[in-house]
């Protein structure tokens, strides 16, 4: 079955790609199933300078998800186009780049860094990150903000521009419409949901930055549900996250509106999962009517078949 | 590193909350190494997210099997805990850098060991007893959570503490090392405040510390169980570049 799509000018085998944070940049995932299977790569976050991220207990499970507060931890920008990105360049799986920053200037200084290197075919903006103090959410929940990144942003690459949302806002479509109109080629939604665990023994938040954002198939309906609202307000490509587990999952992320699907918390408790989700996407799509994923497509964004 | 459908040959209570299990596989078994992991998927649907790292206790590479020492503290190592003869648990692993043995020849060796941490020391204790003298000292909370008294015994001159008092040497295990002799070498694994007291108490000599932080991947890549090193060398991956580590090295 021909499970090729193209999301903003970028064209994928397949429509399933592991999500920022959940992959590092790919490297430990390779010794498990080859690379190039996968329809894209969203790598892990990229600031201007190395970040240490949070203080630990840094995860912490809750029923059908998890909590994280990593923090962005990464080793900035220059070290990842020097020690990560060579490796990336050994496959042809088109690679998204994820940006963050503290500051507008950051995040424009590591979109043209990063939009300088060949192997990078897309970039997605992170505006939705909860578990840093400075900049990430604060970007996402403001659609004048959101609004002034993406622009800025938009200004320093020809690359398709991905903007990914956070969950944490009153009504997401605001900030999907004017990242639209600042000229994003796509949107990313969602992040994770800020969220809260108390260990009972110490009477504490368990996560040493006591908040974290709630990941995995307990936030699934709200990603459903946001994605089919955003979905009746613009036509910009989609990709879909949040608690995806099964090609089942996929096929309901692509009927709310979606036009590919990230795959985050899972990679945990599957290395294999984004490998066996795409191997068992055609007979899931055969067993609900569709010969091709363009068919599901038809279903969802054009015809709207399936409003409630 | 391997990922395998591993099956339970037994589960029992070994003590206080305390159980040991062996699982039965064809490859993780044979390539697991004193002081690495096993990183165990819990359940069969979706409710739990997170794998359980759990050290490994001992391998039979005859009967291609590793035994493995867990307490139950919620839900995830409840739902072990009810696991049954025949039952199959999918096992990750053998994961991380454990012990650095075969470096040892014909010295004196300290083992340090609190409660669930005293598991990988039984594996390493019984390699290094084969060309070393081993001293263990094991701390435990309380009598009824003692567990692998005779099996250290045999095969190392053998201290047990508890907290109440309630067998052994009463009081913490940093109190009783200091009345032991010297040391050429410390292996260390437990709760962080027990590592870190250690530490600070055998400045002077080698040691290794197996450390222990809350999971996400266990392959490296999430970057959840991290700790901070000397020397501004940043963090360590601790299902990657350790658990064990030079005990010089962290920071706790």
């Amino acid at each position: 079955m021909n499970l090729s799509v193209n999301i903003a000018g970028l064209p994928l085998k397949n429509p399933i790609m592991p999500a920022s944070g959940c992959f590092g940049f790919g490297k430990e995932f390779s010794k498990f199933y080859d690379l190039n299977e996968l329809g894209a790569i969203m790598i892990k976050a990229a600031t201007q300078e190395a970040r240490l991220g949070n203080p630990t207990p840094r995860v912490a499970e809750t029923s059908s998800g998890m909590l994280n507060a990593i923090g962005l931890q990464n080793p900035g920008v220059d070290q990842i186009i020097k020690e990560d990105l060579p490796f990336l360049d050994n496959y042809q799986t088109p690679i998204i780049a994820n940006i963050a920053g503290r500051t507008k200037e950051e995040y424009v200084k590591v979109a043209s860094q990063l939009d300088q290197q060949p192997v990078i075919k897309a970039l997605e903006l992170n505006i939705s990150c909860p578990n840093v103090k400075e900049g990430g959410v604060q970007f996402g929940t403001d659609p004048t903000l959101a609004f002034e990144l993406t622009n800025a942003v938009k200004a320093v690459t020809t690359k398709p521009l991905f903007v990914k949302l956070s969950p944490n806002v009153t009504n997401i479509a605001d900030i999907a419409l004017a990242v639209e109109q600042a000229g994003a080629d796509g949107l990313s939604m969602i992040n994770t949901l800020t969220g809260m665990k108390l260990d009972l023994s110490g009477k504490k938040p368990l996560l040493a930055n006591q908040t974290g954002g709630l990941s995995g198939p307990a936030i699934k309906p709200i990603a459903i549900r946001m994605i089919y609202e955003v979905r009746q307000q613009t036509q910009l490509p989609i990709i879909g996250m949040g608690g995806v587990t099964s090609a089942e999952d996929v096929l309901e992320f692509l009927l709310a509106g979606a036009n590919a699907v990230a795959v985050g918390t899972a990679n945990f408790q599957d290395p294999y999962i984004c490998q066996n989700i795409i191997l068992q996407l055609p007979d899931t799509l055969s067993k609900y009517g569709y010969s091709s994923l363009k068919e599901v497509m038809f279903d969802s964004c054009v015809n709207p078949s399936i409003s409630l | 590193m391997k990922l395998e459908c591993l099956r339970v040959i037994e589960n029992h209570q070994l003590a206080l909350d305390t159980y040991e299990m062996r699982l039965q596989g064809e490859v993780l078994p044979i390539l697991s190494q004193p002081g690495q992991f096993i990183h165990l998927k819990i359940g069969q649907v979706s409710e739990f997210m997170l794998r359980r790292p759990v050290s490994i206790a001992d391998v039979d590479r005859e009967e291609k099997s590793i035994t493995i020492i867990y307490k139950v503290v919620g839900h995830g190592t409840n739902w072990l805990s009810t696991r049954i003869i025949g039952d199959e648990i999918d096992g990750l692993g053998p994961l991380g850098n454990g012990f650095s043995l075969q470096q040892h020849k014909g010295e004196s060796i300290l083992l340090v060991g609190g409660g669930v941490g005293v598991p990988p020391l039984y594996y390493a204790a019984k390699e290094l007893s084969k060309h070393n003298h081993v001293t263990a000292v094991l701390g435990f909370q309380t009598s009824e959570a003692i567990f692998y008294e005779s099996e250290f015994s045999q095969i190392a001159k053998t201290w047990i503490t508890t907290d109440d008092g309630s067998y052994g040497y009463s009081g913490l295990v940093t109190e009783l090392i200091a009345s032991l002799g010297s040391f050429t070498t410390y292996y260390a694994c437990g709760p962080n405040g027990m590592l870190k007291s250690v530490q600070s108490q055998l400045s002077d000599i080698k040691g290794y510390l197996s450390l222990e932080e809350r999971m996400g991947c266990g392959i490296g890549a999430c970057l959840a169980c991290v700790c901070q090193t000397r020397c501004n060398k940043g963090y360590i991956k601790i299902c990657k570049d350790g658990p064990v580590v030079n005990a010089d090295e962290v920071i706790l």
